[in-house]
């Protein structure tokens, strides 16, 4: 089946004063229609970047998509121009911020801003799009949906707005939902809620999802299947179920042993990752992990894994990755 | 200032009962409510306004002005350019309140009169200098780069034009006359105005909700117009009103010199000039007039000043709670 997006060799450098940053280095991955997919890392591995890469909102300078190609629904979203770009974005294309404090206007009412979409891809009117917008706010819960859309920004809670801005990005039906640490801002219990409705509202509409999180947890209710990503690169592509049974890659796993978990001994202290993530100024040599890796080997400190699969859906770049059953497990 | 008090919280109780009443259809309301949810963005700020002393006074003052300017034929006693030649130079009498000038036509009337000019060269040039300046920062501040180099390094260039020569040489090069001090103020004025949207404008589009704007997939023009502009508005509105008095000053200059408005329109800088030359004989001839430049300037600076604390929402603190 023909993917809805296909991202092949995408490279994202920025360049500084310091040097070059390669904050994304050739990452390939597919999306079919309706599937989500999880993009997992620490802060700075280029989760975001890959996002905002997609959307090809990446401000140049200082940053540029330096190689790659994205193809969505049948287009190279690099050839398109400017305009075409715009039509993609918000329309097929939607994107959820991380913080739903400030990813709002100020001064503009939420309605005009949920409404904004519609009036820019469908050429609605104000009252046309008021209506459907009502209806959008309902559909993310909102009580009193129709009233809410005259307040401002200030007047709604961290939850509230986030359910908001789904309802923004759902306004044109986009194909594809790109979240980008959709519940880092808000407390638990609304966490859960929030990821369940988007699970719920995209699964109705047929819309895929790429959520980006540093929660494992997340991942493994919500995605079908996970990048990790390390330094700028994938290490690791599984599907949920292969990646939580049979994780490869000692970064995964690592991460893993870094949760407490419910189902184990309490005593059990946690393992986190030794080391600092890398500087991506200066990249380790190699694998970019092996200054922090456990199952390291000569080979790591001098060339860099490709991706290689592992079992059927599985794929990962490592010299020497785990075979036994995680010590977590 | 009691009045005003009684108007606003009445003004908030009626805003109170209303919340009260049961909601009508929800479609309903969705039409109705544009014209509240402005009230309550506005009122807070005027609120601030009407408790800030000074504001009022400048409040007070422009409204005192406007009225003189809109209704001076019905205020005047008489025509201000009825020449009465065996009546020149006159001090204050029960037919002339202020007294006569040099050819004998009554200053009351004359200062009324004079309103016109000075409000509508302040308001008028003022309103160029912002829509030139405001357009002008706004691309400048968010294009940035080359084009945000060349139009800064314009407007401080205009910036170094002293404007009162400026105002000379304009006036030699297009003749004296209202519209050309108009063109002229305008042309030196929208160089503070691009300034400040344009740091305005530096500091907003970092924001997030920008780039949520370009990920709807908002142009260049959208969110410089509808997200940018409205956020910026503040220190545009602050400057604006301080520009005002500065134009209403650059005008009276302009007319002191003979570049205004001709004679015989009255104008306050013109009366100011030639009664400085009887200025033994009767007094009040250009103190009147002068003292209105003063009064006008100072309560355009008064307004500014008060929405400057006004539109700052943390010197708002205290209207806010009562709010």
């Amino acid at each position: 089946m023909a993917g809805l997006l296909e991202v092949r060799n995408l490279s994202t450098h920025f360049s500084t004063k310091e040097g070059l940053i390669r904050a994304v280095e050739d990452v390939s991955f597919d999306l079919d229609a309706g599937e989500t997919l999880g993009l997992v890392g620490e802060s700075g591995c280029g989760k975001s970047v890959s996002a905002m890469s997609l959307m090809r909102l990446i401000p140049n300078p200082p940053g540029k998509i330096v190689n790659g190609e994205i193809v969505f629904e049948g287009r190279d979203l690099l050839k398109l121009g400017d305009e075409e770009i715009r039509h993609i974005r918000g329309n097929r294309m939607a994107m959820i911020f991380q913080e739903p404090m400030t990813s709002f206007n100020p001064v503009m009412t939420i309605g005009r801003q949920v409404a904004e979409p519609l009036e820019i891809h469908r050429n609605m009117t104000r009252n046309k799009a008021w209506t459907i917008c009502a209806d959008l706010l309902r559909r993310v819960r909102i009580p009193e949906a129709g009233k809410r859309l005259q307040s401002y920004p200030h007047q709604f809670s961290g939850g509230m707005r986030q359910r908001a801005m789904i309802a923004m990005a759902l306004a044109c039906t986009p194909r594809l939902i790109i979240a980008d640490e959709p519940t880092t801002a808000l407390d638990v219990t609304i966490q859960a809620q929030l990821l369940e409705l988007m699970k719920q509202l995209t699964r109705d509409a047929g819309t895929a999802l790429i959520l980006i999180t540093h929660n494992l947890g997340i991942v493994a209710r919500y995605a079908d299947r996970v990048n990790v990503m390390y330094a700028g690169r994938i290490v690791e592509k599984a599907t949920v179920r292969a990646l939580y049974a049979d994780p490869r890659h000692p970064y995964t796993v690592g991460l893993m042993a870094s949760i407490p978990r419910l189902d184990q001994d309490v005593k059990r202290k946690l393992r986190p990752i030794p080391g600092q993530p890398p500087d991506l100024l200066h990249p380790p040599s190699g694998c970019a992990f092996h200054p922090r890796c456990r199952n390291r080997i000569p080979v790591c400190e001098i060339h860099r894994p490709a991706l290689e699969k592992a079992s059927d859906g599985h794929e990962v770049a490592c010299w020497n990755p785990v075979r036994e059953a995680p010590p977590c497990c | 200032m009691t009045m005003d008090e009684e108007t606003v919280s009445s003004d908030i109780r009626q805003a109170g009962d209303s919340e009260k009443e049961p909601a009508p259809p929800e479609f309903e309301t969705g039409r109705r409510e544009p014209r509240r949810s402005l009230r309550t963005g506005i009122r807070p700020i005027l609120y601030a306004i009407l408790h800030h002393k000074t504001a009022c006074m400048g409040i007070l003052i422009i409204l005192l002005l406007t009225v003189m300017a809109l209704f001076a034929p019905w205020l005047a006693p008489h025509d201000p350019n009825e020449q009465d030649l065996y009546h020149v130079l006159e001090s204050p009498s029960r037919r002339h309140l202020l007294g006569t000038d040099d050819v004998g036509r009554d200053l009351l009337s004359r200062v009324l009169f004079g309103a016109r000019v000075s409000l509508f060269v302040g308001l008028s040039s003022t309103v160029f200098s912002a829509l030139i300046g405001i357009f002008i920062g706004l691309v400048a501040g968010y294009k940035g780069g080359a084009i945000d180099m060349l139009t800064m390094r314009i407007t401080d260039t205009f910036m170094c034009i002293p404007g009162l020569i400026f105002l000379l040489v304009l006036a030699a090069a297009l003749g004296p006359g209202v519209h050309n001090i108009i063109i002229a103020i305008a042309a030196l004025g929208w160089t503070g105005f691009a300034r400040i949207t344009r740091g305005q404008v530096l500091s907003l589009r970092q924001l997030p909700f920008v780039e949520a704007a370009h990920a709807a997939g908002a142009s260049g023009w959208r969110i410089m117009f509808r997200h940018l502009l409205p956020n910026a508005m503040a220190p545009i509105i602050v400057a604006a009103s301080i520009t005002v008095g500065g134009a209403i000053m650059l005008e009276s200059a302009a007319a002191f010199l003979g570049l205004g408005v001709q004679p015989p329109t009255p104008s306050w800088g013109e009366a100011l000039r030639v009664g400085y030359s009887y200025l033994e004989i009767v007094p009040l001839f250009s103190i009147v007039p002068g003292l209105m430049i003063t009064l006008a300037v100072l309560a355009f600076n008064f307004l500014g000043d008060g929405l400057r604390d006004a539109l700052d929402p943390r010197l708002r603190g205290e209207a806010q709670k009562i709010v």
